[in-house]
């Protein structure tokens, strides 16, 4: 009874899984910004991949004799140096094309993090609640009790300012968003039917939790990833922005920006493109996020 | 509803408790030694080291020490700053309503802006309106301020010359701090101008600290009146043959309220992150940009009196818009 | 509206001071003073904020210069052995009249006492009255050793009795730390039980009296009316304080300060070829340096130091770090400080000869770490960028560099460690102009395992160094320190990279201004032109 009752689950499962893979996309792709948004990232993660071939110079190559080169649109910029130079005659295209590789890799890990953990923490508070469950929702409530950048900056300064620190205090203030997310999802799935047949199918709790009812709360899960990634971007900038994240000379934006700080009434463009890629970025996901919350979230798909 | 608001209150004791603990083993964890800080190039002796420990209380076990800080709590004593050798508390009391100035404008300036637009994106759903209400929204939520910040002083300070770079008011006006809050003190100093100085130092400061507010709020309304204008008593209304504006105003915003308010509530936190970054761009003199010098400083502890009493705030104001929220809607009480 | 906000301005301005001709000077200072009793801390923004505009020393600093003038002192002796100081007060000096504070009589032998008794002694009422103070230059300046007493012989005459003769006991009084507080005013306080006011509200004897401090954001002085210099030319000065230096710029341009510190570098031409504005110039007295570890292979070395030392392109450095404010380095104290040896030659940039000599040597293949400090410093303003241009430079005679950094206090405490990996940069600004304050803290054997980050003991050097600081004449002591920087020009601990060349930039109208070669910022004599 067991076995044949899976084998059916199994073959509804494949043929579901492509249905709602369909329908997914169906809805996504009626947000025109979503589908933007992700031909836009779709060309940054292409940037980023490419850096070597597309960027015309080093990121890091100093050229001692065109320090503040304007782009090349204003008086005195040149085809060699087409956004322009920065104080240290470093090309500021190549440097905004490497630091996309930073920026969607400070997304990845950061979200990985947070989410992994996020799920393992979550799950176990909502699934077996008791001391535990308590335990975790007050150190969660603890840590949102601070303003994120706050805390991700004094533990930055604890870790030690660089980009790997910086990603890691962001995925542990991003954390409690997960474990309650995951908390909730599993509190409200636990009661149905399917998970009391299961367990009296005698599934152990591992098995329970990870198999039984976490794929049926991926959806808040999913939205939320793209949403800290984007999330993920803006704070680690703001950290380099600081001084508290990657360090110079890697063409990070944020650690561009701060570099590029006191130039501000001199020369407009290393101020001005880093922030530009940033915004662009962070745009293009948060659309893409966008399109995937109305995709993924029946009660929104009617209005 | 008394109980509710007590049993919330209960909550906060063991959170406030864990946010005591972390601000101060976080200080702790600090690398790097305020002493040192302080001696700078200069050094110092093996000797003079030790005196100076002992004079802190940093040779003590971290336990006493945290009992030390508790005890101190207790009393409303946050400690002394190492570097200025003032009060914590007193520090944070005359930088806080530079802050809360800053912050309160803020959020005016997001729900006076948010709320109608993103009442009227709904209204008008899936209009060129709509599309660009929603897309500068979007824009604006995803806007790094520190960057947005800088591009609005190179224009209008450097380029323009419309506002000023930086600070409160203009030196020119000198009047003891009453109430701490410029716009205020500027009007009951009676000086000529003074409350215009003020106002134009606020201008661009606030609009940088407003902006992700203003989109998520802006955001929030709309989907809050979408979902409420789809409700039966909406269409109920609507078919009694009462006006638009009606409907939408009278009906409709009323319960669509409900979600937003919560949403500025969660948006303290989000100011606080943003004063950081705000303050520090446009050296006003608030707390934000305080917390980011002293962690620079190692001033142990004013980052942990700050983290404290940043946090505590926090969790006061999320109470509080828990407390109106149930107010509101008794549903969720129990 | 233009008139009528220029018309509300200048009525604001009546109303502020009373009468329409005030005048009022703006300096836009780079931070918020800790506090206003200088000796509790050591942060040049503090003093610009107290000892220098509220206090005055007994000897002080003329200005402009490192020489040492009198101040509340008119004269003094030193006995023959060296041990005793007699200083003669000067008479008919008042403090400061002000809303929280009216004198009774006027500066005597007391207040000397007190100001110095407060540091010394334990038992000093004054010595703990603010939570933490530790009186750090005072210590930092071995003051508790080599004072075994202050007398009062009368209210005009105070003996200073030393442990030791210390040549430059004189110029050490001159500094910040040795202000002198009014006892009086002290007095008042400890009675009225509000003793941390005097770190507060400061009264002293100085050209400017202390008005308002609004933490972050502004402090007022009023020129002194019974000053015993003159009262000053100017009647309101007003720091507005601004964090941000290319905010001060912008408020400098805007005419919202009449003058300002530390501009950007890298603006400092386009402020020259502003037609409102002047700069000042003059070299700082610092030097921005590479300690090599010298206790460290291949470093211990002196050819290997000196090779590297011959890959480093200064030029580049002074243009893309100091961006033309910077003067190349070739010996360890600042070219305006005596004894300097203008005969020493620098080391050639030659990256040819700089790899030979390294092959020479046996070191291929080398790869090591330099070590840049994370914030501004006046010897280096961008220690970052520094450490990106030695490492190209390295990379041409094929020493691959790592760049490390700490958080600051960090940096400062494991720079020290004898076991360093790596070479550092650092720097330092001079206290109180004498060399040995350059020379023995920086590079003396006592050093080692400090101050000297080389970690470098060379005895011949040592003994040159020690040996001057017990001669009585500036003569004789320049000998032996000219001596000792040849020793230290063969031997290249460090590699000397640059002195900074210190800029104010400041409105035309502002008149008088004298820039100080210690670093500080004076205001006495500042006139603004109508």
């Amino acid at each position: 009874m067991a076995q044949s009752n899976t084998i059916i689950t199994k073959g509804a499962e494949a043929g579901t899984r492509r249905a709602m893979l369909a329908e997914f996309w169906y809805y996504f792709s009626q947000n025109r910004g979503a589908v933007m948004g992700l031909y836009v990232f779709l060309a940054i993660v292409a940037i980023a991949l490419l850096a070597p071939v597309i960027a015309p110079h080093e990121p890091s190559l100093q050229n001692r004799g065109a320090f503040l080169v304007p782009p090349v649109w204003e008086a005195g910029g040149s085809w060699d140096y087409i956004l322009g130079t920065d104080a240290v005659g470093r090309d500021i295209l190549s440097r905004l094309i490497y630091g996309a590789r930073f920026s969607l890799f400070i997304g990845v890990v950061v979200v990985s993090l947070a989410v992994s953990v996020g799920i393992i923490v979550g799950l176990v508070a909502g699934y077996f609640r008791g001391w535990i469950d308590t335990a975790i929702t007050r150190v969660m409530d603890v840590i949102l009790a601070f303003p994120s950048l706050l805390l991700a900056l004094v533990l930055v300064a604890i870790l030690g300012p660089g980009l790997v620190n910086a990603m890691i205090a962001i995925a542990l203030v991003q954390q409690p968003h997960y474990v309650r997310l995951t908390r909730a999802a599993v509190m409200g799935e636990k009661g149905r039917d399917y998970v009391t047949a299961a367990r009296v199918a005698g599934a152990g709790h591992l098995r329970l939790m990870f198999r039984t009812i976490l794929p049926n709360c991926t959806a808040p899960l999913i939205v939320q990833a793209a949403l800290s990634f984007s999330t993920a971007i803006l704070d680690a900038a703001a950290l380099g922005f600081l001084g508290m994240g990657a360090q110079p000379p890697a063409p990070e934006w944020g650690t561009m920006l701060a570099e590029a700080r006191e130039f501000i009434m001199r020369a407009w463009w290393v101020v001005t493109f880093p922030g530009l890629a940033i915004l662009i970025t962070v745009l293009a996901i948060n659309l893409m996020g966008d399109g995937l919350r109305d995709a993924l979230d029946p009660k929104l798909k009617r209005s | 509803m008394l109980r509710f608001v007590f049993y919330r209150l209960a909550l906060l004791i063991p959170t406030f408790i864990g946010v005591s603990i972390v601000s101060f083993a976080f200080i702790r964890l600090l690398p790097g030694d305020p002493i040192m800080l302080l001696a700078g190039e200069r050094g110092i002796s093996q000797d003079r080291y030790a005196e100076l420990q002992a004079l802190y209380g940093f040779d003590q076990p971290l336990v006493v020490q945290y009992f030390n800080y508790l005890l101190g709590l207790l009393q409303g004593d946050l400690g002394t700053s190492i570097v200025t050798k003032r009060p914590v508390l007193q520090e944070f009391l005359t930088l806080f309503p530079a802050t809360l100035e800053l912050s309160f404008c803020a959020i005016l300036l997001a729900i006076v802006i948010g709320i109608p637009v993103g009442v009227l994106a709904a209204v008008k759903r899936g209009t060129w309106l709509d599309q660009t209400v929603m897309g500068t929204a979007l824009v604006g939520y995803s806007m790094p301020i520190f960057w947005w910040g800088l591009l609005l002083i190179i224009l209008f300070s450097g380029i323009l010359g419309w506002t000023p770079v930086s600070g409160r008011i203009s030196l020119m006006y000198f009047f003891p701090p009453v109430t701490g809050f410029m716009l205020i003190d500027s009007l009951l100093s009676g000086q000529a101008g003074a409350f215009r100085s003020a106002v134009s130092h606020l201008i661009l400061p606030s609009i940088v600290l407003a902006t992700i507010p203003l989109a998520v709020i802006a955001r929030q309304t709309r989907s809050a009146m979408l979902e409420v204008l789809g409700e039966d008593y909406v269409r109920t209304a609507r078919s009694k043959g009462l006006s638009p504006a009606r409907v939408i105003g009278l009906h409709a915003l009323r319960n669509a309220l409900i979600p937003v308010i919560t949403t500025i509530g969660l948006q303290v936190g989000v100011l606080m992150a943003g004063a950081i970054l705000t303050e520090t761009i446009f050296s006003w003199p608030g707390i934000g940009k305080w917390m980011v010098d002293s962690v620079f400083k190692r001033d142990y502890a004013v980052v942990q009196g700050g983290l404290l009493l940043i946090a505590g705030i926090i969790m006061i104001v999320n109470l509080i818009v828990d407390v109106l929220y149930g107010l509101i809607n008794p549903r969720i009480r129990h | 509206m233009k008139r009528f906000s220029f018309a509300a301005a200048l009525l604001a301005a009546t109303v502020l001071s009373g009468a329409a001709s005030a005048k009022t000077l703006v300096y836009c200072s780079e931070g918020s003073p800790e506090g206003f009793d200088p000796a509790l801390y050591t942060a040049g923004t503090t003093f610009d904020a107290s000892s220098k505009p509220v206090y005055n020393r007994l000897v002080q600093f003329e200005p402009g210069t490192t020489n040492t003038v009198p101040g509340l002192a008119e004269s003094w002796e030193i006995s023959d052995d060296g041990l005793e100081i007699t200083f003669h007060l000067r008479e008919g000096v008042k403090f400061h009249s002000t809303d929280f504070f009216t004198p009774s009589r006027d500066f005597n032998a007391d207040d000397v006492i007190f100001s110095f008794e407060r540091q010394l002694k334990e038992d000093h009422p004054y010595h703990a009255y603010v939570e933490g103070a530790s009186w750090e230059y005072f210590n930092a300046m071995s003051m508790p050793d080599l004072l075994t007493s202050i007398e009062k012989i009368d209210d005009h005459t105070v003996k200073f009795v030393l442990s030791r003769p210390e040549a430059p006991m004189i110029a050490n009084l001159a500094m910040d730390f040795a202000s002198i507080f009014s006892k009086e005013y002290a007095d008042q306080l400890a009675e009225s039980g509000s003793m941390s006011d005097l770190n507060q509200k400061p009264i002293g004897t100085g050209p400017f009296q202390f008005v308002a401090y609004q933490p972050d954001a502004v402090i007022r002085y009023q020129a002194n009316p019974d000053y015993w210099n003159g009262k000053q030319p100017i009647d309101d000065l007003v720091f507005a304080i601004t964090t941000e230096n290319s905010v001060r710029q912008q408020k400098l341009l805007a005419g919202e300060c009449h003058i300002m510190p530390y501009p950007n570098p890298a603006d400092i031409e386009s402020l020259k070829a502003n037609d409102a504005l002047k700069v000042d110039e003059q070299e700082g007295l610092n030097v921005g340096y590479l300690a090599y570890n010298t206790q460290q292979e291949p470093f211990d070395n002196p050819k290997v130091r000196k090779a590297l030392n011959m890959a480093i392109n200064k030029d580049a450095i002074l243009d893309a770090v100091f961006q033309g404010a910077g003067q190349a380095a070739k010996n360890p104290i600042p070219p305006t400080m005596w004894s300097y040896d203008e005969e020493i030659e620098d080391d050639p940039y030659d990256p040819d000869a700089a790899k030979a000599m390294l092959e020479e040597e046996g070191v291929t293949d080398l790869s090591m770490k330099v070590w840049a400090m994370p914030v501004q410093r006046p010897y280096n303003p961008n220690a970052r960028r520094m450490a990106e241009l030695i490492q190209e430079d390295f990379s041409k005679v094929g020493v691959d560099v790592e760049i490390v950094s700490y958080e600051w206090g960090e940096y400062l405490e494991r720079s020290k460690a004898v076991d360093r990996d790596g070479a550092v940069l650092l720097g330092w600004t001079g206290d109180n102009g004498d060399p040995d304050n350059f020379l023995a803290v920086l590079l003396g054997c006592d050093a080692v395992a400090g101050s000297n980050r080389a970690q470098w003991c060379n005895e011949e050097f040592d003994a040159l160094v020690q040996k001057a600081k017990t001669l009585p004449t500036q003569e004789e002591r320049a000998e032996l320190y000219k001596e000792a920087q040849v020793v230290f020009k063969r031997e290249a601990p460090w590699a000397t990279i640059a002195h900074s060349v210190v800029h104010m930039p400041m409105r035309k109208e502002v008149t008088g201004y004298k820039m100080d070669p210690l670093g500080g910022h004076h205001f006495e004599g500042v006139d603004l032109a109508e």
